[in-house]
C-alpha cells in the first residue's frame, strides 16, 4: 500500500463503515462490531502513513479537478499527521464509550448516530489531509452538516433549537466569511494550495490584509472564537460520546487546525510579524481565554462548565500561533493533542456520573469520588492537564507556549497564560475537592449506584493513561510539531 | 410649434389610445373589461407601426406604370402577424376568463380576491 | 440533410407534432409522441452544439430568402447552449410527466396538455434559434400564449387567476417588446439581429434608438421577472400543474434572459448600454434587491412552491448581476448561472412534485417526516438545496464562484457582501424545510417513496448537478467563449 492510496483509504474507510452500518442496523450487536473494527482500521492506516511523514515525506493525492487550478487534492504534512492521528486514536476508544453510553441510556436512532459518527470522521480525516483550501473548506462543510444530527440527537424542541444555533454559526460564518476569504486568495494569488511560507505573502498588505486576517478567523467558526463561541454551549444538548469525540476533538479541533494551517500555510509567519492584525487577532484570544474562563466558573451544569472550558483552550492555540513564534507554533500543535487527550477524559467521566447516577450539576458531586473511583480518578487526570500541571500533557504545551511567549517578549501573552492557569484551577480544583473530600447531602434523594458500565470506564481510563502517557513520550508528536517550523525550534 | 405637433399627429393618436388601454387594465376590476383595455393598448402599437410604414405620397406597393413612390409595405405585414398574436391573446384571455367565472362565480377581482382569502 | 436544417428542424418538428398530438386520443399515446418528439430536439440540439463549439456560426436561410430581406436563423454557440438546455430540460421532464400528468390533469384535457407543452418547446427552441428580432417576437408570443394555458390546467383554481395575470404581464411585455423593435427598425429598416448589430453604430445615438432600447429592456425584463415586474412569478409557478413549473422554471425565465443578453450585448452594442446609458447602475441595484428581497420573502413562505419561485427571482438577479458587471467573467457567470439554476431548480421543483404526488400538498407543516417517509426524494431535495446555497462541488459553487471573481475584479465589494447575503438567506429557506422533514414528527403514517418514474428523472438532475459542478470543463469553456463572443472578441 503506497502512501497515496493511504490517504484515500484513511477518507474512505469510514464512508464504508457507514455504509455497512446502515445495512447492518436492524442488529445492534452486528453493527457495534462493524463500528468498532472501522474505527480500528482507520487508525492502522493512519498509523501506517505516520512513519513516511516522520521521514520527512509529503504524499500527495489529487482527486479530481474542477477547475484549473481548483482540484480537491490532499496532501499530507506533518501537523494534518498530528492531527489525523490524535483523531484516529481516539474514535475506537469513542466507539467503546459510545457503545456503553448508548446502550446504558437506551438512546432511540442508534444506527442514525454511528453512521453519522463515521461520515464526521471522514471529514475529519479529510480536513487533515487536505491539499489546499478548497478540500479543506468542503470537508469542513461536511463536518457540520454531519455533526448535526448528532447534536439534535434528542429529537425535542431544546435539541433543535440549539441545532439551529449550531448549524446556523457554523454555515453562515463559513460561507458568509470563510468562502468569501478563499475566493479572495485565490483572486489575490492563483493558487489555493497550502505552501510553506504562505501563499499570500508579499501579495497582499496594509489594510485589507486586515481584513482578510479577521475573514478567516471568523470565517472559521469552529475555533469559537469570541464572540462567536455561543454553538459551542448550545451544542452541549447532544449525547455525551458526541461532546466528547466531535466537540472536544473533531469539529474544534478541525476549526483550531484550520487556523494554524491558514496562518502558517496561506499567510505565513514572516509576513504577519510585521501587519499590526496579529496583534489584534492575540488580544482577541487572550480576552476569550479569559472571559470564557470567568464565565466557566459561574456554571453549575458539568457539561457546560466543560464547554465553555474547551472555549479558553481553543484559543490557547490560537493565541499561541499568533505568538508567532517557533517555539510557540510547537505549542500550539502540541497543545490541539494534548487538549484533545485531556478534554476527552473530562467529558468520557461527565457522561460516566449521568449514567451511573444521572448527575449533571457540579453541585450534586459531593463525595462521588468513593462511589465513582475510577471515572473521578480520570476526571482529576484530565482537569490537572487542563490545569497545565506536571505530569500531564496539558503542561507540556503551556510550556512550549510560555516559552515562545518570553522569547518573543510578548508581556501580553504571559500574563494571559499565567492568568488563565489560576481560572483554571479555580473552576477544575473545587470540583475534584468535593467529589473527594466532601461528605455527600444526606437529604438528598440518592440511590445507590456505583461505577459506570465496563464499557465507558475502560474507555475513559484508556483516555487518562494516555493523557500521561504523552506527558513521558511525546517524541512523536514533538517530531511533528517541530517540524511544522522548518525543523528549527 | 403647432407644426411640430400636428405633423406627429400619428403618435399622438398612439400615445393617447396606448395610455387610455394601459389606464383601463390598471384601474378596471372587471376582468373583461380589462381585456378591452389591453386590446386598445395592442392596437396603438398597430397604428404605430403601419403609420411608420407610410411614405408621404406614396401608394400602395404594387408595382403598376406611372407610380414611383410606394408605401413600406413590410411594417403592414408585420403587423398582420402581430393582430393574429393579439387575436389569439384576446381568445386565450376569454377563455380563461370563462374558467374563472365558473370556478369563481364572479369575474370582478376585488371579489375572487375576498373569495380567495376567506379559504 | 439533417445537418443543414438542424436549426429549422428544432423548430419545426415540435410544431408540426402540437396539432396532431391534439388530434390523438387520450391516454398514454400523446404523452409518448410528446417524449419522441422532446428526444429527438435534444439529439438534434447537441448536434448543433458540436457544430458550433469551435466558435463558427452556422446561418440558415429561411425559405431561400437571403438576409436581411429574409428570416435568417443564425446559430452561435451562445444560441446552441441555451438551446441545448431548453431541448435537455424537456427531454427530462417527460419522462417525468407521464404519471405526475395524470395524476393531475383531467383524463379529456391531456392530448390537449401536450399539444400546448409541444407549443411551448417549439417557441421556446424558436427563440433560441432565430436571427430576426421580430421572428423572436413571434416565438415568444407562441412560448407565452402555451404558457399561460398549461398554468391555468393547475389544480387549484388560483391556478385560473394566475395565468390570468401573468398573460397581463406578459402582454403588456411583448406590446414593449413590438414598440421597441417596431422604433429600432424605423431607424434602420432592418430586423435582423446581426445586420441591426451592424448599421446601429452609423446611426448616430438619437433618442429614438434609446427609446427603442428601453422598450426592448423594459418587455423582456417583465417575461424575465426581474424586480420589481417579477409580480406574475410566485403565483404562476404555485399554482401550475409540477410539470409545467418544472419547465417553466428551467426553462422559460433562462430563454428571456438568453434574449436579454442577445438584445444588450449582440444587437445594441455593450458600449451603448453601458457607457451611454449607463442601465447598469439600474440593473446592479434592481438585481441586488431582488436576491435580497425576494430571498427574504421566501423564507416566511408556508407554500414551498411559491417559496421556490420567490428564490427564482433571487436568483435571477444573480444572472443580472453578472450581465450588470459586463466583464468576460461577469458575462461567464451568468451564462454558467443560466445554466447552472436551471439544473438545480429542476431538481428541487421535481423533488416538490414527487411530494405532491405523493402526499398531495406542498405546505410546509405537510412535508413533517418525509425524510423518513420519502428518503430518496427529500435527499435529493436537500442536494438540490446544497446546489442552490452554493456549495462547493455542486454547479451552484461554480456559478458563485465567477460571480463573485468577476465582482472582485472590479473591486465591488458590495456585490460580493450581497451575493453573501443572498447564499447565507438561502440557507435559512432550505434549511426550514430540512429541519421539518428530518425532525419533525410525521404526520402521515400511510405515505411511501414516490413511483421510480418520478425519481429516475428527479436523480439524473441530481447527479447532473453534481456532474457539472465538478467537471466543469463543457459549461465553462462554452459560457467562456460565448461571453467573449458577445462582448466583439474572438471565441
Amino acid at each position: 500500500m503506497t502512501a497515496e492510496q493511504a490517504i484515500l483509504l484513511a477518507i474512505l474507510i469510514p464512508l464504508i463503515g457507514a455504509l455497512l452500518i446502515g445495512l447492518t442496523g436492524k442488529k445492534p450487536n452486528l453493527r457495534e462490531t462493524v463500528s468498532l473494527l472501522t474505527s480500528i482500521t482507520l487508525l492502522g492506516t493512519v498509523l501506517s502513513l505516520l512513519p513516511t511523514v516522520l521521514d520527512g515525506q509529503q504524499p500527495s493525492v489529487t482527486l479530481l479537478e474542477i477547475a484549473p487550478g481548483l482540484a480537491i487534492r490532499f496532501d499530507l504534512e506533518p501537523l494534518g499527521m498530528l492531527f489525523a492521528c490524535v483523531a484516529a486514536l481516539l474514535w475506537p476508544i469513542n466507539t467503546l464509550y459510545s457503545i456503553g453510553y448508548m446502550r446504558g441510556n437506551n438512546e432511540q436512532h442508534q444506527t442514525r448516530f454511528y453512521i453519522c459518527f463515521a461520515i464526521a470522521l471522514s471529514s475529519t480525516m479529510g480536513i487533515a489531509m487536505a491539499g489546499n483550501l478548497l478540500t479543506l473548506f468542503i470537508c469542513y462543510e461536511v463536518l457540520t452538516l454531519s455533526t448535526y444530527p448528532l447534536v439534535t440527537h434528542k429529537g425535542n424542541e431544546d435539541a433543535l433549537k440549539a441545532g439551529r444555533v449550531y448549524l446556523g454559526i457554523l454555515l453562515s460564518t463559513s460561507i458568509g466569511f470563510l468562502l468569501l476569504a478563499i475566493l479572495w486568495t485565490w483572486h489575490l494569488t492563483g493558487t489555493l494550495d497550502f505552501k510553506a511560507g504562505g501563499i499570500l505573502a508579499g501579495k497582499v498588505a496594509g489594510p485589507e490584509l486586515i481584513i482578510l486576517l479577521f475573514l478567516y478567523m471568523y470565517g472559521i467558526g469552529k475555533a469559537a472564537l469570541m464572540p462567536i463561541h455561543r454553538w459551542l454551549p448550545a451544542a452541549m444538548v447532544a449525547p455525551t460520546p458526541v461532546s466528547a469525540l466531535l466537540h472536544a476533538v473533531a469539529v474544534v479541533k478541525a476549526g483550531v487546525f484550520s487556523v494554524v494551517k491558514v496562518v502558517v500555510y496561506v499567510f505565513g509567519l514572516d509576513m504577519l510579524k510585521i501587519s499590526a492584525g496579529a496583534d489584534w487577532i492575540l488580544w482577541l484570544a487572550g480576552f476569550t481565554i479569559l472571559v470564557a474562563s470567568i464565565i466557566a466558573l459561574r456554571q453549575d451544569n458539568l457539561k457546560r462548565r466543560l464547554a465553555y472550558s474547551t472555549i479558553s483552550q481553543l484559543s490557547y492555540v490560537i493565541l499561541a500561533i499568533f505568538i508567532l513564534a517557533p517555539l510557540s507554533t510547537v505549542a500550539a500543535a502540541l497543545h490541539i493533542a494534548a487538549h484533545a487527550f485531556g478534554k476527552i477524559t473530562l467529558f468520557f467521566a461527565a457522561g460516566s456520573i449521568y449514567t451511573a447516577a444521572h448527575k449533571t450539576s457540579i453541585s450534586q458531586l459531593n463525595g462521588i469520588g468513593y462511589r465513582m473511583p475510577w471515572t473521578m480518578t480520570a476526571f482529576s487526570i484530565g482537569a490537572i492537564s487542563m490545569i497545565g500541571l506536571p505530569p500531564t500533557a496539558g503542561f507540556l504545551s503551556k510550556w512550549y507556549m510560555l516559552m515562545g511567549a518570553f522569547q518573543e517578549q510578548q508581556l501580553f501573552a504571559v500574563l494571559v497564560i499565567v492568568a488563565s492557569t489560576l481560572l483554571n484551577a479555580a473552576y477544575f480544583i473545587p470540583i475534584i475537592y468535593a467529589a473527594w473530600f466532601k461528605q455527600p447531602k444526606q437529604d438528598e434523594h440518592e440511590h445507590s449506584h456505583g461505577e459506570a458500565p465496563r464499557a465507558i470506564v475502560l474507555a475513559l481510563m484508556i483516555t487518562a493513561a494516555l493523557t500521561l502517557l504523552l506527558f513521558f513520550f511525546p517524541d512523536v508528536p514533538l517530531q511533528l510539531a517541530t517540524s511544522l517550523t522548518g525543523g528549527h525550534s | 410649434m403647432i407644426e411640430y405637433i400636428l405633423g406627429h399627429y400619428n403618435y399622438w393618436i398612439v400615445i393617447f389610445l396606448m395610455m387610455t388601454g394601459f389606464y383601463i387594465v390598471i384601474s378596471r376590476g372587471n376582468m373583461i373589461k380589462k381585456i378591452a383595455g389591453l386590446n386598445i393598448f395592442q392596437v396603438s402599437v398597430f397604428l404605430l407601426y403601419i403609420s411608420i410604414g407610410n411614405v408621404r405620397d406614396g401608394t400602395a406597393p404594387i408595382i403598376t406604370e406611372g407610380f414611383t413612390v410606394y408605401s413600406n409595405p413590410l411594417p403592414h405585414v408585420l403587423i398582420l402577424t402581430a393582430i393574429v398574436v393579439g387575436v389569439a391573446t384576446t381568445s386565450l384571455a376569454l377563455a380563461l376568463v370563462v374558467r374563472i367565472r365558473e370556478a369563481y362565480g364572479t369575474i370582478e377581482e376585488d371579489e375572487i380576491h375576498n373569495k380567495d382569502q376567506s379559504l | 440533410m439533417i445537418e443543414t436544417h438542424l436549426s429549422l428542424l428544432l423548430v419545426v418538428i415540435p410544431l408540426i407534432a402540437a396539432p396532431i398530438v391534439a388530434i390523438l386520443p387520450n391516454g398514454r399515446l400523446p404523452w409518448l409522441v410528446t417524449l419522441l418528439v422532446s428526444l429527438s430536439c435534444l439529439v438534434l440540439a447537441i448536434m448543433q452544439l458540436w457544430n458550433v463549439a469551435d466558435g463558427s456560426i452556422i446561418s440558415y436561410e429561411l425559405g431561400g430568402w437571403a438576409p436581411p430581406w429574409g428570416i435568417e436563423y443564425r446559430i452561435d454557440v451562445i444560441n446552441a447552449f441555451v438551446a441545448l438546455l431548453v431541448a435537455g430540460v424537456a427531454a427530462v421532464t417527460l419522462p417525468y410527466a407521464l404519471l405526475s400528468v395524470e395524476k393531475e390533469i383531467p383524463t379529456k384535457q391531456i392530448s390537449l396538455f401536450y399539444s400546448a407543452f409541444l407549443l411551448c418547446l417549439s417557441g421556446l427552441l424558436g427563440i433560441t434559434q432565430t436571427g430576426d428580432i421580430f421572428n423572436l417576437f413571434v416565438f415568444l408570443e407562441i412560448s407565452s400564449l402555451s404558457s399561460y394555458a398549461l398554468i391555468s390546467l393547475g389544480k387549484q383554481r388560483k391556478a385560473l387567476t394566475a395565468a390570468y395575470q401573468y398573460l397581463f404581464m406578459g402582454t403588456i411585455g411583448a406590446t414593449f417588446i413590438l414598440i421597441g423593435i417596431g422604433l429600432a427598425y424605423a431607424v434602420t429598416g432592418t430586423l435582423n439581429m446581426a445586420d441591426l448589430a451592424a448599421r446601429l453604430p452609423e446611426v448616430e445615438a438619437t433618442r429614438t434608438l434609446q427609446t427603442a432600447f428601453i422598450f426592448l429592456l423594459i418587455g423582456v425584463a417583465i417575461k424575465l421577472a426581474v424586480f420589481p415586474l417579477h409580480l406574475w412569478l410566485p403565483n404562476a409557478y404555485a399554482y401550475a400543474p409540477s410539470v409545467i413549473t418544472i419547465f417553466l422554471a428551467a426553462t422559460a425565465t433562462k430563454v428571456a434572459a438568453y434574449v436579454l443578453i442577445r438584445i444588450i450585448f449582440t444587437v445594441f452594442g455593450a458600449s451603448l448600454a453601458f457607457q451611454e446609458m449607463h442601465i447598469h447602475w439600474l440593473l446592479l441595484p434592481l438585481a441586488s434587491i431582488a436576491v435580497i428581497s425576494a430571498s427574504l420573502v421566501a423564507i416566511f413562505q408556508y407554500n414551498i412552491k411559491r417559496m421556490l419561485a420567490y428564490s427564482s427571482v433571487a436568483q435571477i438577479g444573480y444572472i443580472l448581476l453578472g450581465i450588470g458587471i459586463a466583464s468576460a467573467t461577469g458575462l461567464t457567470a451568468s451564462l454558467l448561472h443560466l445554466f447552472n439554476h436551471a439544473l438545480m431548480k429542476a431538481a428541487l421543483f421535481m423533488a416538490l412534485g414527487a411530494v405532491l404526488y405523493q402526499v398531495g400538498s406542498v405546505a410546509l407543516q405537510d412535508m413533517a417526516g418525509l425524510g423518513r417517509r420519502m428518503p430518496w426524494t427529500m435527499a435529493a431535495f436537500v442536494a438540490g438545496g446544497l446546489s442552490l446555497i452554493g456549495v462547493p462541488l455542486t454547479v451552484g459553487f461554480i456559478s458563485k464562484l465567477y460571480l463573485i471573481l468577476a465582482a472582485f475584479e472590479q473591486g465591488w465589494w458590495w456585490l460580493i457582501v450581497v451575493v453573501a447575503i443572498g447564499s447565507l438567506l438561502a440557507i435559512v429557506y432550505i434549511w426550514r424545510i430540512v429541519e421539518t422533514a428530518y425532525f419533525k414528527p410525521t404526520s402521515h403514517s400511510n405515505v411511501t417513496e414516490a413511483p421510480l418514474s418520478l425519481l429516475l428523472p428527479l436523480w439524473l438532475i441530481v447527479i447532473a448537478n453534481f456532474y457539472f459542478g465538478i467537471d466543469t470543463s463543457l459549461t465553462v469553456s462554452v459560457s467562456e467563449s460565448a461571453a467573449n463572443m458577445l462582448l466583439g472578441g474572438k471565441p
